[in-house]
């Protein structure tokens, strides 16, 4: 049974539509990404699941049963993207209100410890930096013992510390069974955490995958770093048969085709000859980030 | 949890973070006390005082109506509009803690932070000469259901309009009842084509019932009540059918 379901859902703010018959399954246990450019409705997905929402039309299901109901208030624990932390409380002091009202107040010191809370714990969340009210949210979501957890760009404004911490939380999450849904912008921190990837653009879900299979549903490719506007025009007549090369973003070069040692090898000498170091240089399936803007650039074009 | 246990966890850290806000709530009592004196040593604002009746009496009458005005009616739009912007309802909206909850636990503080400040403001009037009579007692209840009544049209007002336009309202709506809202002047003594208005308006009709009470200025004080209750009922209908979390 799927941790949460959403099916051909609509949601309009006043006449503002968000999702266009956006479906989705989470499954229990796993780190499912939520992924999408600005506005693709990916916090709207996370109000519905939080029982903040309700659909125009279509069907919402959290953990077995309505969302918002008391079972799924007890059982699945939101961090916001609004964090919705009150201004005028104290950061340890609104963690130990959290478990309270969770039954769990012994978990609170443990998470307020985790997340260095007590660093600023006389200071009003008013008065705290953008990644310490962050920290502060995220410690909100983890007292207790949540069944499902519901993070919506944890580590926005974070430094690389909290937002390494937050990733090994993540991964602990999922060790202890616990499933997670990661509402994200940041293609990396999927790529590293997940293990299901959906993807939304403009109020649909446009894929919904294991990581795996969608990185590899791309091409097998080289790609490498060098100096901006290469002058190419020997290098496919070197390379075998089927393959083609160019800069898909400024400074960065692929080779898309029938990618076998050969290519790498011709590759390389081809760089030698002309005096360009290919940094970087990475051969393999496209990365999340290939697929992302495939899907994306294929929506759009749908226009 | 049982749902009282959370209830009164959530009015704890709600009154917390009120109390701990000690400017804002010493603005709060800084105005009634001021006008509480001012009221009591000058005459500079007419108070309709019916003879044998000294004017702490009449002046603790309308700076009571002044703190539940502005503690049950101002304080919680604005608290609501504030949570409301900054998404603390929607976030306590996930927790166990029932939406309903929510609501009760955010009465229960503002009805102890204004019985608190009305507590300061009797015990200023008695430094004044104020001396209590067993119709004071009435003044306990009177209060109540006057932040109750007042308290239902702040969290209508807090949750039917957007959360910006909420705050402004507040706060305007505030200044108009101060000078022309049956508070420090009674409506009685307002231009007739105007008193005919303010009269059925929430704060006359406490103005008048805590008038009655402890200035024993004549009027139907059953009235006033009815007016309180009614006015409860309005502004719970409007929270029940309008309340928007952010």
């Amino acid at each position: 049974m799927p941790a949460a379901v959403i099916a051909d859902v609509h949601l309009a703010y006043g006449r503002a539509v968000a999702l266009r018959g956006l479906s989705l399954t989470v499954s229990q246990g796993r780190v499912t990404a939520l992924l999408g450019p600005n506005g693709a409705g990916k916090s709207s997905a996370v109000a519905l699941l939080a029982g903040l929402r309700r659909p125009r039309s279509g069907h919402v299901e959290v953990l077995g049963g309505k969302p918002g109901r008391y079972a799924a208030r007890q059982a699945l624990h939101v961090m916001l993207q609004e964090e919705g932390l009150p201004t005028g409380a104290r950061g340890p002091e609104i963690v130990r209100h959290m478990a309270r009202l969770r039954g769990a107040v012994p978990s609170a010191d443990e998470a307020i410890a985790r997340l260095g809370i007590d660093a600023f714990g006389r200071t009003s969340i008013r008065r705290l930096s953008g990644g310490e009210r962050r920290r502060v949210s995220l410690a909100c979501a983890l007292v207790g013992s949540p069944r499902m957890v519901i993070l919506d760009e944890p580590t926005s404004g974070l430094d690389p510390r909290g937002r390494s911490l937050v990733w090994e939380i993540i991964r602990e999450l999922r060790d202890q069974g616990t499933t997670v849904l990661l509402a994200t912008h940041l293609l990396d921190e999927a790529e590293a955490l997940c293990d299901d990837v959906a993807i939304l653009s403009r109020g649909r879900c446009l894929a919904q995958e294991p990581l795996e299979s969608l990185v590899s549903s791309g091409q097998e490719q080289v790609t490498f770093d060098a100096p901006l506007r290469l002058d190419l025009s020997g290098l496919p007549h070197a390379l075998p048969e089927g393959c083609v090369v160019n800069e898909a973003a400024p400074g960065r070069y692929v080779v898309r085709g029938p990618v076998d040692p050969r290519v790498l090898a011709t590759l390389t000498s081809w760089c030698a000859e002309h005096g360009v170091m290919p940094r970087n240089l990475r051969a393999g399936h496209g990365s999340l980030e290939a697929a992302y803007s495939r899907l994306i650039a294929q929506d759009e074009g749908v226009e | 949890m049982s749902s009282t246990y959370l209830v009164v966890s959530q009015a704890r850290l709600d009154l917390r973070i009120v109390l701990r806000n000690g400017e804002q709530l010493l603005l709060t009592l800084l105005i009634p006390l001021a006008l509480l004196i001012a009221l009591t040593l000058s005459d500079f604002v007419s108070l309709d005082v019916p003879t044998g009746v000294s004017r702490v009496d009449a002046a603790l009458a309308a700076v009571l109506t002044v703190a539940v005005l502005s503690g049950a009616f101002t304080s919680l739009a604005l608290s609501i509009g504030f949570d409301r912007r900054s998404g603390a309802l929607l976030l306590l909206a996930t927790t166990p803690l029932s939406r309903t909850g929510i609501l009760v636990a955010r009465s229960l503080s503002t009805l102890i932070v204004v019985l608190l400040q009305a507590a300061v403001l009797v015990a200023a009037a008695a430094l004044l000469g104020w001396r209590p009579s067993v119709a004071a007692f009435g003044t306990l209840g009177v209060v109540v259901l006057g932040s109750f009544s007042l308290g239902a049209l702040g969290f209508a007002l807090g949750g039917a309009v957007r959360a910006e336009a909420s705050l402004a309202l507040a706060n305007g709506i505030f200044l108009v009842l101060l000078f022309a809202g049956g508070v420090v002047v009674p409506a009685s003594a307002l231009p007739a084509w105007l008193g005919a208005v303010v009269q059925w308006l929430p704060s006359a009709a406490l103005g008048d019932a805590l008038r009655s009470l402890l200035a024993a200025a004549p009027g139907a004080m059953g009235l006033d009540l009815g007016l309180l209750i009614a006015w409860a009922a309005l502004g719970v209908l409007i929270t029940a059918r309008t309340f928007k979390w952010d």
